[in-house]
């Protein structure tokens, strides 16, 4: 920046020594009006007046002719649908900056050590250039329930299904009136069990092929300690037909590697056990003259592996956090790359010279000399990360929207999807530019300093 | 690290640790190739997770509703013959699709030219020009930079509503030009203000007007800067699902929102989905890759959006 352009205007009739006239003075702010006009036009009626007007109808009803003070403002923290918002904003400020910041460090330190870096940089990069929507229709795809659609849920059941041992009995079923139910998949005792006793688990409906070659005879249980419940799963079925329902009768197999839990009254899980081969397991360390429930659960006997349901409530933040990484994290690998290309290289060499490994290299040298620059990249993130609304409008599904929630589509929900409440809208939109006000602030003495250096 | 005898990490025993200085390089190339292959790997596999979801889609948009809701679209590695062009077919012939399509360029194209115009003259005068208050001007712009559209939607719809434009595009290209300024301003401002002080007074002491150094000095001379300035308005504006949601209507949608409103059937839309999304990719990627250099300068000179 060159000197003349950069006189505050303190001094507006400071002499440069050219010595310019107060006429032509005049003529040339008149000429840079004519310059800026237009843009002072639309950023005033656009964004200024906009700005100002939506501070003061937050302060008014839904219907915008009676003012309520500070109503919207306590509506939000305490409605629950507004607080779900407000609260995985946060989740989002804190989690998604972050993480592409670290991945996109690491990946541009990493760049330097490949040949191909410039068609790494491009196929990370890539997703910035297509829109949000396209990316929500990408990640809703990837991250379907069923495992024969999403890819996601493909992997994963194809890994357990490699690495899973053969344990697994799909279909099985207890002997009915035997007093154990199904539900939900687990089978589990009807009555609680007090500890010191022991509880068979008699069940059918399994495939033969799943016991293996040459099943173990099932056995009965050895007599329980007092803080031990124990007793044995077995296919309570005899090839050929005979044998009595829920007793172990000769050439009856025992099921190994069923995991046994035994269930508190309030639902925790107080102890488990896997069953041996010949069926009997023993779940010990319970607290005497304590009852429990005793389940098998479900995991035991799954139709295979399902797909984990990740656009449910429980995951669709993750997952749309993730959609964010996969967008933005070239953004910051391009910038710190950059910003890693303009640095001064003599010191890593110097420092390997000296015996630091790359670890130290990387923590204490490349890190520090980067800052400046990782900082521009999480601010920048974070200024976009707080009015997110296009991943969390276009990914969740109708179930899991209200769980994924975030203050930008709160916003339009109120205001435009239906809400008809425009005063909490107004305030849902000056929270978030609460929230935006210490990084302008950043924004602002950042470029002070640049300007004064 | 003292586990000098793992080749990854051999490499950083240097000769002044090294008993046996003459085996060292075998060893460092060994370790050097290792961790090389390691590193190698390592971001292929990233590399191949990162294309695999547009991978996805894009295979996806050549497959019937049918086969979409049955299997995944892997399946066509192994059976190529359910790839068909019908999803496309349809696509063109849906006319709701096609003629948002066309709004999207409606929108862009002006949004476009008039964000790098306007946003031109007002960086020149920041950069060139002395009026009263223009410092605390620009700090103003770097402040706008930073705020959340949301502020602006309610009032700007009650406005539009009022001059009778909200739901036509006129009104869209408004308010994308608006809360493009901002950003305009503060790249082309830094970069007109690095243009050498001579050039300009020359032209002064020449006689030329002020629109005429700007228009024939200042524009041609910026041409890198206007081209990240440029083809960044145009990503944002044609990516923008928020602005084109409220501000228009069935008429005037741009592609994104005539997309998002297939979203609630997911399963039996995918179809024109995956087909739509993968249109309005189209052009940004090209965009892209045809400018990416200067899509990344724009980014490393803002970087504030």
């Amino acid at each position: 920046m060159t000197a003349t352009v950069d006189q505050p205007q303190a001094a507006p009739v400071r002499e440069d020594g050219e010595s310019l006239s107060s006429r032509t003075r005049r003529r040339e702010a008149l000429i840079a009006t004519g310059f800026i006009m237009p843009a002072l036009v639309l950023l005033g009626a656009l964004v200024v007046y906009p700005m100002i007007y939506t501070f003061i109808r937050s302060f008014y009803n839904a219907k915008g002719d009676e003012f309520i003070g500070w109503d919207n403002y306590v509506t939000m923290f305490t409605s629950d649908t507004t607080f779900t918002a407000i609260r995985n904003n946060i989740i989002w400020v804190i989690v998604a900056p972050f993480t592409c910041t670290v991945i996109g460090l690491v990946f541009a330190v990493l760049l330097d050590k490949i040949r191909w870096s410039t068609a790494f940089k491009l196929i990370i990069f890539m997703p910035m250039a297509i829109s949000m929507l396209a990316a929500g229709v990408i990640f809703r795809g990837m991250f379907q329930e069923d495992p024969n659609l999403g890819v996601v849920n493909a992997a994963i059941v194809a890994t357990k299904s490699v690495f899973s041992d053969t344990s697994a009995y799909p279909g099985a079923k207890p002997r009915p009136d035997l007093g154990l139910t199904v539900d939900g998949g687990i089978i589990a005792t009807d009555a609680e069990v007090a500890t010191g006793s022991t509880i068979d688990f008699p069940l059918v409906g399994i495939r033969a092929d799943s016991l293996g070659e040459d099943p173990t005879q099932a056995a009965p249980a050895s007599g329980a300690g007092n803080d031990e419940i124990t007793g044995t799963v077995w296919l309570d079925f005899v090839r050929g037909g005979g044998g009595t329902a829920g007793t172990i009768d000769d050439s009856e197999a025992g099921l190994p590697g069923v995991r046994v839990d035994a269930v508190a009254p309030d639902g925790t899980i107080a102890g488990s056990a896997q069953t041996e081969d010949d069926g009997t397991f023993s779940i010990t360390g319970l607290d005497p003259g304590q009852s429990y429930r005793v389940a098998l659960p479900a995991a035991n006997f799954s139709e295979g592996a399902t797909g984990v349901p990740w656009l449910s409530a429980t995951f669709i933040t993750a997952v749309v956090i993730l959609s964010y990484v996969w967008i933005w994290a070239g953004f910051a690998m391009v910038m710190i790359a950059s910003g890693m290309s303009a640095m001064d290289r003599t010191l890593l060499e110097a420092a390997r010279v000296d015996g630091a490994n790359e670890w130290k290299v990387f923590t204490k040298i490349t890190v520090p000399l980067l800052s400046p620059v990782l900082v521009v990249v999480f601010v920048t993130l974070i200024i976009n990360v707080l009015k997110i609304f296009d991943l969390v409008y276009v990914i969740p599904p109708g179930n899991a929207k209200p769980a994924a929630n975030v203050i930008a589509v709160e916003m339009w929900t109120v205001s435009f999807g239906g809400g008809n409440d425009q005063g909490l809208g107004s305030a849902l939109a000056i929270l978030l530019l609460v929230m935006v006000l210490p990084f302008m602030i950043i924004n602002v003495r950042r470029f002070r300093q640049e300007r004064a250096s | 690290m003292t586990d000098t005898a793992a080749p990854e990490t051999s490499e950083e025993t240097p000769a002044t640790a090294a008993p046996a200085p003459r085996r060292e390089p075998l060893g460092r190339r060994i370790a050097g190739f290792f961790s090389r292959s390691v590193v190698n790997l390592l971001m292929l596999i990233v590399a191949l997770l990162w294309v695999i979801p547009s991978l996805g889609l894009f295979i996806t948009s050549f497959r019937s509703v049918g086969d979409s809701g049955s299997s995944g679209w892997w399946t066509v590695l192994t059976e190529p013959s359910q790839l068909t062009l019908k999803n496309y077919v349809d696509l063109l012939s849906n006319s709701t699709i096609t003629s948002s399509l066309w709004n999207t360029v409606l929108i862009v194209v002006p949004t476009t030219i008039l964000v790098v115009l306007i946003g031109a003259l007002a960086a020149y005068a920041f950069a060139w020009l002395h009026f009263p208050g223009r410092d605390w001007l620009l700090v103003g712009v770097i402040v706008l930079l930073a705020v959340p559209l949301q502020v602006a939607l309610i009032p700007v719809a009650r406005m539009f509503g009022w001059l009778g434009i909200f739901g036509s595009i006129p009104g869209v290209i408004a308010f994308h030009i608006a809360f493009g300024l901002p950003f305009a301003i503060f790249l082309l401002r830094n970069f007109f203000s690095q243009i050498p002080h001579e050039v300009l007074e020359a032209a002064r002491v020449d006689g030329a007007s002020e629109w005429r150094i700007f228009s024939r000095v200042v524009l041609p001379l910026g041409g890198p800067a206007i081209a990240s300035l440029a083809i960044f308005q145009f990503l944002w504006t044609w990516n923008d699902l928020l602005i084109g949601l409220i501000f228009t209507n069935a008429e005037s949608q741009p592609i994104t929102v005539a997309i998002q409103s297939q979203l609630r059937q997911f399963g039996s839309n995918i179809d024109v989905l995956s087909t739509g999304a993968f249109v309005s990719m189209v052009i940004p990627l090209i965009v892209f890759f045809a400018f990416q250099r200067y899509f990344v300068q724009a980014l490393l000179a803002g970087s504030n959006k």
